[in-house]
């Protein structure tokens, strides 16, 4: 059994206790058969035709699951879907990710699949917008795109030969800046059709990639200053120098004000909290826990303690059997 | 020495076909991809398993599965006398090797090609047994890290001492120097996938002793369903809809 690793005192552990078992009664009678264990035999029907998906495999005539998980039946498909795996890319999905490696012509990204992802320098926009073959200059000038270590948003692309490809074709998408980038099981995240949120009140802006690394940074306007870094460009290269001392009007571009800084450490420790509840992580419970938190004049640092971990539990029981009254 | 008292009862008091109490614990290292713990009586296992995640040396690479490497360690603080023992030495890395061997038989690699999946098992706690504990503790954390498999691998040892077969040898009755069999046993697919012993024993009698070790490989596998099953649920109805 997966325990909470939290220090908690006596009253502690029965609230959250308690939450967790009103959690449990909640969900427990949508489905509580369907879940499967490795070598557990799944129950179908033959007469109907079965079609043998993700995680089972055949056995004497018998389907029989490969990994611990539920059951999901989509007509004739029977598949069991994993918890805590690892993310499993699909066309399409808003991922952000690591660069690993500056390779030719691509850059290799860790998004916590079972392979490092290729970003093509072809499947980029340039920074001048302009549509055009890329020469062997843009190739030298990869590093001055993104370095290793780098973070960045992109999306999937689909899957090639040589692995899993990416792109980035829109100002939404390229390199984050100014935050802080958190890692959370997979599993909670959930496709959904806006993953960049712009939380206005707070002035920061969301990321929520499908494969569990979550980006919360300073709001950026829409990136079009990359213009504006083209035509600085090449007097920074003339003299490199002056790239290490910054002039004062990059200082003030780059400088972030406190309250920003504070929101942003506020949000992610609200996200922190969520995933070791392991709960679902959207945009709207994770603004739900941080007014929970500044509504209680907690510091940021307090929101990483046990109480309020109990609290966003009994919260979050609370919001779920109303959903299911409404429902 | 008397292994088996006259009123049959071992060392510890346990009767010849009773096994040390078992228990396990799912996630105990945050980081790890999947990760458990396991204990055998005094004997205490923790396993961490890493990936299936891109291959660190681009020449071990397998184009169409995934490679296996497993690391068996001991604590230095695991047995009773606090050696310093060389990293890699000739006992570790043979059973690196016989664990590493036993779940790549069960793991469907080909589902992961070009990528790699690391087990760390390391003896916290040394009472006898350790092999098999480290295979159920390496199987808890493949199965907790969402890695598909063919069927749960569990392990069991059974000796013969004093004229009696007896399951699960703890330190002592394995340190006695008598036979010692080790099985890794795949209970739904009824296959035996690791089968190690020690010292001689008659054929009749190894029959009965392996049928022995089977018997507590299944023991343990309910066990581990169970604890499996347990952690499922608590996922799912966590997470919520």
């Amino acid at each position: 059994m997966r325990e909470i690793q939290l220090s908690l005192n006596k009253t502690q552990k029965i609230r959250l206790q308690r939450a967790l078992e009103k959690l449990e009664s909640l969900s427990s009678k949508v489905n509580s058969h369907a879940s499967v264990t490795i070598a557990d035999s799944i129950p179908v029907s033959y007469e109907d035709g079965v079609l043998k998906g993700h995680g089972t495999l055949d056995f004497n005539g018998e389907l029989v699951s490969t990994v611990c998980g539920v059951v999901e039946r989509v007509n004739k498909l029977v598949y069991v879907r994993t918890l805590r795996a690892k993310y499993k890319p699909e066309v399409g999905d808003i991922i952000v990710g690591r660069v690993s490696e500056v390779a030719q012509k691509r850059w290799r990204l860790d998004i916590n699949y079972s392979q490092d992802a290729v970003l093509m320098l072809s499947s980029m926009n340039l920074a001048d917008g302009i549509q055009r073959r890329r020469t062997a200059l843009d190739e030298l000038n990869m590093r001055s795109i993104f370095e290793e270590d780098d973070v960045i948003c992109a999306e999937v692309r689909g899957f090639q030969y040589d692995g899993l490809h990416l792109q980035a074709r829109s100002q939404k998408y390229g390199k984050l800046q100014r935050g802080q980038l958190l890692t959370v099981p997979p599993y909670l995240m959930k496709r959904r059709k806006q993953h960049f949120h712009h939380l206005d009140q707070y002035g920061v802006d969301l990321i929520l990639g499908c494969n569990g690394f979550i980006w919360v940074g300073e709001h950026v306007e829409a990136r079009d200053d990359m213009v504006e870094d083209q035509e600085k460009k090449p007097e920074l290269q003339n003299t490199k120098s002056q790239k290490n001392s910054m002039s004062l009007e990059d200082q003030e571009r780059t400088y972030t004000p406190i309250e920003t800084r504070q929101n942003i450490c506020r949000i992610a420790n609200a996200i922190r909290v969520l995933s070791t509840l392991g709960f679902n992580i959207t945009a709207e419970v994770i603004t739900e826990t941080v007014n929970l938190s500044s509504s209680l004049n907690l510091d940021i640092h307090q929101m990483l303690g046990s109480e309020f971990c109990v609290l966003v539990a009994e919260g979050e029981a609370e919001r779920r059997s109303l959903t299911k009254r409404k429902g | 020495m008397e292994y088996v008292n006259p009123e049959g009862l071992r060392l510890d008091g346990r009767r010849p076909m009773e096994m040390r109490q078992i228990r396990a614990e799912i996630g105990s290292v945050a980081k790890a991809d999947g990760s458990a713990l396991f204990e055998m009586g005094n004997t205490k296992v923790i396993a961490a398993v890493y990936g299936p995640r891109e291959v660190q040396n681009r020449s071990q690479q397998i184009s169409d599965k995934a490679l296996v490497r497993c690391e068996y360690s001991m604590a230095n603080f695991s047995t009773g006398d606090r050696m310093r023992k060389p990293k890699g030495d000739r006992r570790s890395t043979e059973i690196s090797l016989v664990i590493r061997q036993t779940m790549e038989a069960c793991i469907m690699t080909h589902l992961m090609p070009r990528s790699q999946i690391d087990i760390f098992v390391q003896v916290l706690q040394a009472d006898g047994g350790t092999r098999s504990a480290c295979i159920n503790a390496a199987t808890l954390a493949l199965a907790d890290a969402g890695i598909p498999l063919r069927d749960l691998v569990t392990s069991c040892s059974a000796g013969y001492l004093n004229s009696t077969p007896l399951l699960d040898l703890n330190y002592v009755e394995d340190s006695a120097g008598g036979p010692d069999v080790t099985v890794g046993f795949l209970p739904k697919l009824d296959k035996v996938t690791l089968l190690q012993m020690d010292s001689k024993l008659s054929i009749d009698l190894f029959e009965n002793v392996m049928q022995l070790a089977i018997e507590g490989c299944k023991a343990v596998a309910n066990y581990i369903r169970e604890i499996l099953l347990e952690n499922t649920k608590q996922l799912e109805y966590r997470r919520g809809l």
